[in-house]
């Protein structure tokens, strides 16, 4: 599974980053997890940063931020 | 109800004597903390409902029917309730152009939108009274519009980095069907997000504007940055621009001055130079503006806020 966390690196997009990683670890799965900081490619997928893609499909977009439930469900949704 | 908790702690319960500087302080603290947070959980509710009739897909699309002029107007409008940080709103600056929007009209959007927003909002009307945050919403568009307009006529799209153009969205954004269970839960999420992050800065920037009102002598403020003194609004811009974005530490601080003699316009002035420019945003910008139409940029703003605080220095 590829997670891709989009945002140029503002405090909002660490903080969906760590909370992507401890999803991860509490639900015992691997993943890559990639930062896409670069706007040229941020820009494919959403208009307002930041933002979570796994495996390609677009799954959260703007703030508030997910809450951890979420993205957990997201996690297990891809991991079938 | 907020001033007579205020006095009945100060007062009854640690009979301070009234008049103290302690007490002064103290007192100014106790009311402002606790209406600000009302304020603050009423007026991002209601603007997070707002804002789910306008994600940013909407936006674009609003904005690529419209021309020059009426175009810089509605962007103006639509930042006041999209508080994005310069930082979020680029991907939705790239989508703009890439759909067509007039530059200039974007770039109304990109000021807008940080420059109003609702915690600075909620941070004006609860310790300056509505009025001074009608000024703000006002003044805030007339530069957002200025600026975006004198950038759109004098034709700089040939500053934008070229990839801007060229980024195609490969997915639909979300413009899902939201029932109001949906609406009602983004919001509160929304007031839970905003709490969580601003309430520490209201509770040190209240407590150090109420130190300033009890301590603070009037002439201090006078002396330095009273109406007498012509170059007060420039400094106060110069002094803003590097400081970043923190409405809910900036505005209780400004406030006391502004309590102590510091000049209205001086004051906007100041607020504004703190939400609109910032070293961080300039950063974040020059990734997607070449250096001449970014200079623009913060020059026409600049130009726009040091106007507004002579104006307001000058009427009132």
């Amino acid at each position: 599974m590829e997670i891709k966390i989009l945002g140029p690196g503002c405090p909002n997009c660490q903080d969906l980053e760590r909370r992507v990683k401890q999803a991860l670890q509490e639900l015992n799965v691997q993943a890559e997890v990639v930062k896409v900081t670069d706007y040229a490619e941020i820009g494919k997928y959403i208009m307002t940063t930041p933002g979570v893609v796994i495996n390609e499909k677009l799954k959260h977009e703007g703030k508030p931020l997910p809450r951890m439930e979420k993205i957990k469900e997201w996690i297990q949704e891809e991991n079938k | 109800m907020f001033k007579w908790f205020a006095d009945y702690v100060t007062y009854q319960l640690l009979h301070l004597p009234q008049g103290n500087h302690l007490a002064d302080s103290l007192n100014f603290f106790l009311y402002d903390v606790p209406k600000i947070y009302f304020l603050l959980a009423v007026v991002v509710f209601l603007v997070a409902i707002i804002r789910t009739y306008l994600p940013p897909e909407r936006i674009r699309r609003i904005l690529s029917h419209e021309k020059e002029f009426i175009g810089n107007i509605t962007a103006a409008a639509l930042g006041i309730f999209t508080p994005f940080c310069t930082c979020s709103a680029i991907p939705l600056f790239i989508g703009m152009l890439e759909s067509g929007v007039p530059l200039g009209v974007t770039m109304s959007f990109l000021v807008s939108s940080p420059t109003i927003n609702e915690v600075a909002l909620v941070m004006l009307w609860g310790l300056f009274g509505w009025r001074v945050a009608v000024i703000y919403i006002l003044s805030g568009m007339f530069i957002a519009i200025s600026s975006g307009f004198i950038i759109g006529r004098l034709k700089m799209e040939r500053y934008v980095e070229e990839f801007v153009f060229k980024v195609k969205a490969q997915q639909e954004g979300f413009e899902e069907k939201l029932t109001w269970k949906d609406r009602l839960s983004y919001a509160a999420e929304y007031v839970r997000e905003i709490f969580s992050q601003v309430w520490l800065y209201v509770l040190l920037g209240v407590g150090l504007g109420a130190f300033i009102h009890g301590y603070v002598p009037v002439e201090f403020v006078t002396r330095y940055a009273g109406n007498g003194n012509p170059f007060a609004v420039i400094i106060a811009v110069l002094i803003g621009v590097p400081l970043y974005s923190n409405a809910a530490s900036t505005i209780p601080v400004v406030q006391a001055l502004f309590s102590k003699g510091l000049a209205l316009g001086t004051t906007l002035a100041f607020m504004m130079a703190v939400t609109a420019l910032s070293l961080p945003e300039f950063i974040i910008l020059r990734k997607v503006l070449k250096p001449r139409l970014l200079l623009t940029y913060f020059g026409t703003v600049a130009a726009g806020i040091i106007i507004i605080g002579y104006l307001f220095n000058l009427i009132l």
